[in-house]
């Protein structure tokens, strides 16, 4: 994980920076693939741009990944994975939460297959996404008590 | 469990609830149907009958541990299951596989796809009333699993693929069976046409009906045969290819209909390319040489070099005692899998064991569309709108 000028090149990251410098917090290259680092205020707005530029064109939300990085700080991490169908490109924006206030705002009405996507990482992280239409669990029952997916929850289950 | 958001009151609409036990939602998927008469007004999608934590199991296996429960995801289509993670954990690793076994993943995969979508054309074609259509598919499908069955030593949970290329060299003679696939097919799926693609009330059952534009489809996340059934030819073959897909010569059909009857076609066109792809794969795959990448203390080595050579030895036991360690980072690695954009997420914290694995189920995605498709509708076509979509609860709820 390098963080090198020459990311700074890429049509997608200078578009970006141009629009508003601060919506990119770091850039990191890994096996070829650009993660861009988003501060949290930053993630709605730049989804919209990205989404609604016609140059841009990231119109299809692949994936959305949670990942929990217990016990470091900011101990929650979100991965979109975006598209772009027109340009052939994709593009990964990653947003750090902290431990205590794991909120964000929703992209379902960016793209409205988030919605499931957020509900399973609701489910199974215990992020909450703020705007979310119907954020109830989905693969857990609902009266199930804790967050599988979490570091801190042991495999064989609560004990 | 859930409870539907009524939207013109309670007074006039009922609730139906359809599943978790019911012949035609293909697994246990739970939909509660609010109706409006026979016209449904609003669908609400309960999933979660079939969550096995596969996600967290995997964060407590190896890196080679993890392959077997892939399988138990898309129990139809196992091998792409295998070579979406397979193609994660060498992404990580930065491992360049043997092209002989990459053509030979390509090769089985195709078949897989086919497997596949034999077992949806003959559910859904049950689903709709045809019922002889359903017997002949799931006769030729036990000509694949043959094949499967012969390389692995499994039917259905092959774990075939390996990191770094192929578990076990492919018996002598299975090239014959593949031929012989590629040979008798076509003519069956002339039959299968023969019996449907004209067929009057398959038309009157699919033709307008589970309606999904390209602009909803896109919007909604929906891939693979669902969204090029809309218009859209995104295929990750083409697209993104990966295990040298770039160098095969095949067609993505596309249809821009967006109802039953298109995806069905595309379906169709698709199983006729995959046999294409695989007459190439046979030409291109040589008659020997390596099916595993060499990079010891990854790829456990040959059986006969550990009678000879001390660190052979000292790797195998290494291999299957602590695994092997990639670099931290994380990747994501998107096949095309016979429903659609299938994805894993990978993140390394520099341990042998995945830190984090996500797999992106197209058919999770895809579920989404339901509401879309039905709103409106009758609710006899809520079950065509269902089978379309070719779902597998085992990766909707993994």
């Amino acid at each position: 994980m390098t963080e090198t000028p020459d990311l700074e090149k890429n049509p997608n990251v200078a578009r970006i920076r141009a629009w508003r410098p601060e919506a990119i917090s770091q850039l990191i290259s890994f096996r070829g693939e650009l993660t861009l680092v988003v501060p949290r205020e930053h993630l709605r707005p730049l989804a919209e741009f990205l989404a609604g530029e016609s140059d841009l064109a990231f119109s299809y939300l692949s994936d959305v990944t949670g990942v929990d990085r217990f016990p470091v700080e900011p101990r929650f991490e979100l991965n979109y994975h975006l598209l772009s169908i027109s340009r052939r490109d994709s593009l990964r924006l990653r947003v750090r939460l902290p431990g205590e206030s794991p909120v964000i705002e929703s992209v379902v009405p960016v793209w409205p297959t988030a919605n499931w996507h957020e509900r399973e990482i609701f489910d199974l992280f215990g992020m909450r996404f703020e705007g979310h239409p119907d954020l109830r669990r989905m693969l857990m029952p609902d009266d199930w008590e804790g967050y599988p997916l979490r570091k801190d929850y042991p495999v064989e289950g609560p004990r | 469990m859930t409870t539907v958001q009524t939207a013109t009151g309670p007074a006039k609409t009922m609730v139906l609830n359809m599943g978790p036990q019911h012949p035609s939602t293909h697994g246990v998927l739970r939909v509660l149907l609010e109706l409006d008469g026979e016209t449904v007004v609003k669908t609400d999608v309960d999933i979660g009958y079939l969550h096995t934590g596969i996600e967290k199991t995997a964060e407590a296996l190896t890196y080679s541990q993890t392959i077997t429960i892939t399988d138990r995801m898309d129990y139809l289509a196992p091998l792409s299951n295998n070579l979406v993670y397979c193609l994660a954990v060498e992404k990580l690793l930065g491992l360049e596989v043997p092209k002989r076994a990459q053509y030979i993943r390509v090769l089985l995969t195709e078949l897989t796809r086919i497997g596949s979508h034999l077992v949806w054309l003959g559910t859904h074609a049950i689903d709709l009333g045809a019922m002889s259509v359903f017997l002949y598919c799931f006769r030729e499908r036990e000509d694949l699993l043959n094949i499967f069955e012969m390389v692995s030593g499994q039917r259905m949970m092959t774990s075939y693929f390996r990191i770094g290329g192929l578990a076990l060299e492919p018996p002598t003679g299975w090239m014959d069976r593949v031929e012989k696939v590629v040979r008798t097919f076509p003519s069956r799926f002339d039959e299968y046409e023969d019996l449907l693609t004209k067929n009057r009330i398959w038309l009157a059952r699919t033709q307008g009906v589970g309606l999904l534009t390209a602009s909803d489809a896109i919007a909604l996340g929906v891939s693979g045969p669902s969204l090029r059934g809309s218009g859209v030819d995104y295929d990750v073959r083409k697209y993104f290819p990966y295990s040298s897909y770039d160098e095969f010569d095949f067609q993505v059909p596309v249809r821009t209909e967006g109802d039953c009857y298109a995806r069905y076609l595309c379906r169709v066109a698709e199983m006729r390319e995959s046999l294409k792809i695989v007459r190439q794969a046979m030409e291109k795959i040589p008659s020997d040489g390596p099916i595993r990448a060499d990079a010891p203390g990854i790829v456990a080595p040959q059986r006969e070099k550990m009678k000879i050579e001390m660190e052979a030895l000292i790797y195998h036991f290494k291999i299957y005692t602590e695994g092997f360690a990639p670099p931290p980072g994380e990747v994501y690695q998107r096949v095309e899998s016979p429903r659609g954009e299938l994805g894993c997420f990978l993140a390394s914290d520099g341990s042998p064991k995945p830190y984090r694995m996500r797999i992106r189920a197209p058919s999770f995605v895809n579920l989404q569309a339901l509401n879309k498709m039905v709103e409106g509708r009758l609710i006899a076509d809520v079950i065509a709108s269902i089978g379309t979509l070719d779902i597998v609860l085992g990766e909707i709820d993994r």
